[in-house]
């Protein structure tokens, strides 16, 4: 059964209004944008508190929402591991220990870095891989927001012009990519990022009181927790062995697989996180970034996986008139918040849920776009088409570029549609290449011996690694080869992909690691200490934060993140 | 960067709050509209909220405002 949405004047014009709203501050920021740096840097100008909430945001799109709410659904309170284990340590180490290089080596993104700290190589292998996988994300919550626009919108035609058939599905996909596109066109990064603010608050005031309405109905915090089994309560009571939990992981999983590997990689790694950081104005406010959005990122479980939870408990609860639609022989978990919204809402605030939805998945595509923006204009183009230009060349192309990628993303949307399996196919690709990137760089800012081919060699090494791993083993319920066991035999059987995919970035990390370690004692250093000045841990200046009053230091925030991180563990343990 | 994100976020949370404050008490005799959300008038408390957080926001934006107008001149 699929809950289409009742949607009143009231509902348009809230909706209307963040439109207006969005278009507005793109237009505001358009003669701010003069130069290359203002269009795809921010102009390094932004303080600590817009940064942060955008790192986390650029992360929160509707795909994520979605996906938690899911999980939170099928695995409970251990979806709190992808927050509390996941992002808050790597989000920490980030500001502590690897902002310094980023932001000081001045450094315009990460392929940068790496071109700066190994050689070419390793850089274009990074650029590459990055610009691909970031036109492909946006595609894909391009395709997810007309997919469920299609369920949810009462609308329902067909248009032919010049002999194409339009639906509305065309039209929701074409009309939210166009408003991105304005707003990305004309105001850069520095639009991408305002959203990506507006977005987090829309979702949290849209949001709250449909946690509020749905834990009522279920009977209050021990009305849930009544009604559903004790395995979904817990985070890590239930760790002890892979057979004891609903997500069919160990201990040592959770915390080297998705602790250590995934989310050092995902949150100190990816361009698209780390980019928001260097947009900020100073390097204490750089450093300041990750750990003022780690702040509200403990809260988002509340709004994302609760409610993921409660629609389970709803299920259960025999006196309780709630169902989920069903896809195949389950529930269709991705349905939750929908279903919910449906469910809760009444006309008025029902449109600022779907508006906050919309935010989300437009600030997803916006910030994969403005990623793309600036690694394929400083790292392709720049770097290997067309050198020394001159900035306004390059600001044009910054522009362009947007177009450009918007383009490709409603392409990569249309591929989704129609191959659904070629999808899973490049992300399941790109997660073995991002996979081993923390191991690169762990070494390659800590120690000034590794060197260019040991980077380069040790991430083709770990891509592999993890490629074999996947192809040996299966997860539980293997449907097609595209989750595992393609290489004919299975060496291990995980009990979930959840499992599988934690083990794979281990021996990915593992593999990366003892390569470029090995290539790299084997191999001359060709960069000088002087050349290594800002980019390697040992050979760079302390930062000195003693001027500073102790409680505005980045050490002191961080310190309060841990302790927080610590008390929810203990709390949800 | 040129604008002050407070700005555009506290006008269209203030703005959002009022349409949904006003929804809320002209429907609030609508006891079938509120059915759904267990009889709360849903609309009027989130509108509330929603006004006062971007209330909050203008007046943080008008502060930080003044300063920056105090620097320049000290300057």
């Amino acid at each position: 059964m699929e809950q289409s949405f009742n949607l009143g004047w009231i509902d348009y014009t809230i909706i209307l209004v963040y439109f207006v709203f969005v278009i507005g501050i793109g237009w505001a920021l358009k003669r701010y944008m003069k130069s290359a740096t203002a269009f795809l840097e921010a102009g390094r100008s932004l303080p600590a508190w817009v940064t942060g909430l955008a790192f986390i945001s650029a992360n929160l799109g509707a795909l994520e929402v979605i996906g938690m709410a899911a999980s939170g659904a099928k695995y409970g309170m251990m979806t709190i591991h992808f927050y509390l284990i996941g992002a808050i340590p790597g989000m920490v180490f980030l500001g502590l220990f690897m902002m310094p290089f980023y932001y000081g080596s001045k450094a315009r993104s990460v392929p940068e870095y790496l071109k700066l700290r190994f050689d070419e190589k390793t850089r274009a292998f990074n650029a590459f891989a990055f610009a691909i996988m970031t036109v492909l994300a946006s595609g894909i919550s391009m395709y997810a927001l007309a997919l469920l626009a299609q369920v949810l919108l009462p609308f329902d035609f067909t248009v032919t012009i010049i002999g194409i058939n339009i639906t509305e599905f065309d039209f929701y996909l074409i009309f939210a990519a166009l408003i991105v596109l304005i707003y990305t066109y004309l105001g850069g990064l520095t639009s991408a990022i305002y959203n990506e603010v507006l977005q987090f608050f829309l979702i949290v005031i849209g949001f709250l009181p449909l946690v509020f309405l749905a834990l009522k109905h279920v009977g209050g915090w021990e009305g849930m927790k009544a009604n559903l089994d004790v395995g979904m309560l817990h985070s890590w009571q239930n760790t002890g062995s892979s057979d004891a939990n609903p997500m069919g992981v160990e201990w040592f999983g959770v915390v080297a697989g998705l602790g250590f590997v995934l989310a050092f990689g995902y949150w100190c790694t990816n361009f698209l996180v780390v980019q928001r950081a260097m947009a900020a104005g100073s390097m204490t406010a750089a450093r300041k970034t990750p750990m003022i959005g780690a702040i509200p990122k403990m809260f988002i479980p509340f709004i994302v996986v609760i409610p993921g939870m409660i629609a389970i408990a709803l299920l259960n609860d025999p006196s309780i008139d709630f169902t989920l639609p069903v896809k195949g022989d389950s529930f269709d978990y991705d349905k939750v918040i929908p279903t919910l919204l449906a469910t809760h809402f009444p006309t008025g605030v029902l449109g600022l849920g779907v508006t906050a939805l919309l935010a989300s998945f437009m600030s997803g595509m916006a910030g994969n776009v403005s990623a793309f923006n600036t690694v394929w204009t400083y790292d392709i183009y720049q770097s290997y088409l067309v050198p020394d230009k001159s900035d306004n060349h390059y600001l044009r192309v910054g522009r362009l570029t947007t177009v450009f990628g918007v383009i490709v993303s409603i392409l990569a949307a249309y591929v989704a549609k129609s191959f659904n399996n070629v999808m899973d196919f490049l992300q399941l690709i790109f997660a073995f290449i991002n996979a081993p990137l923390f191991a690169t760089f762990l070494l390659g800012m800590f120690t000034r011996r590794t060197t260019g081919h040991g980077a380069f060699y040790g991430l083709i090494a770990g891509t592999i690694a993890a490629a074999i791993h996947h192809g040996l083993t299966a997860p539980a319920g293997l449907h097609s080869q595209i989750k595992g066991g393609w290489l004919g035999t299975n060496v291990h059987h995980y009990h979930s992909e959840m499992a599988q995919n934690f083990w794979t970035a281990i021996y990915a990390f593992a593999a990366c690691f003892v390569v470029t370690v090995l290539i790299s004692l084997l191999t001359r250093k060709l960069k000088t200490n002087e050349q290594l000045k800002g980019l390697v841990y040992s050979l760079t200046p302390r930062l000195v934060d003693k001027e500073m009053v102790w409680y505005k230091r980045p050490a002191t925030l961080a310190i309060l993140v841990s302790i927080m991180a610590i008390a929810f563990t203990i709390l949800f343990w | 960067m040129g604008i002050d994100i407070r700005f555009p976020i506290g006008l269209m949370f203030t703005i959002l709050g009022l349409l949904l404050t006003l929804f809320g008490l002209f429907s609030s005799s609508n006891s079938e509209l509120y059915k759904i959300s267990y009889d709360i008038n849903i609309n009027l408390w989130t509108g509330i909220f929603s006004l006062v957080f971007g209330l909050l926001m203008l007046v943080f934006a008008l502060k930080g405002k003044k300063k920056i107008v105090l620097e320049e001149k000290e300057v």
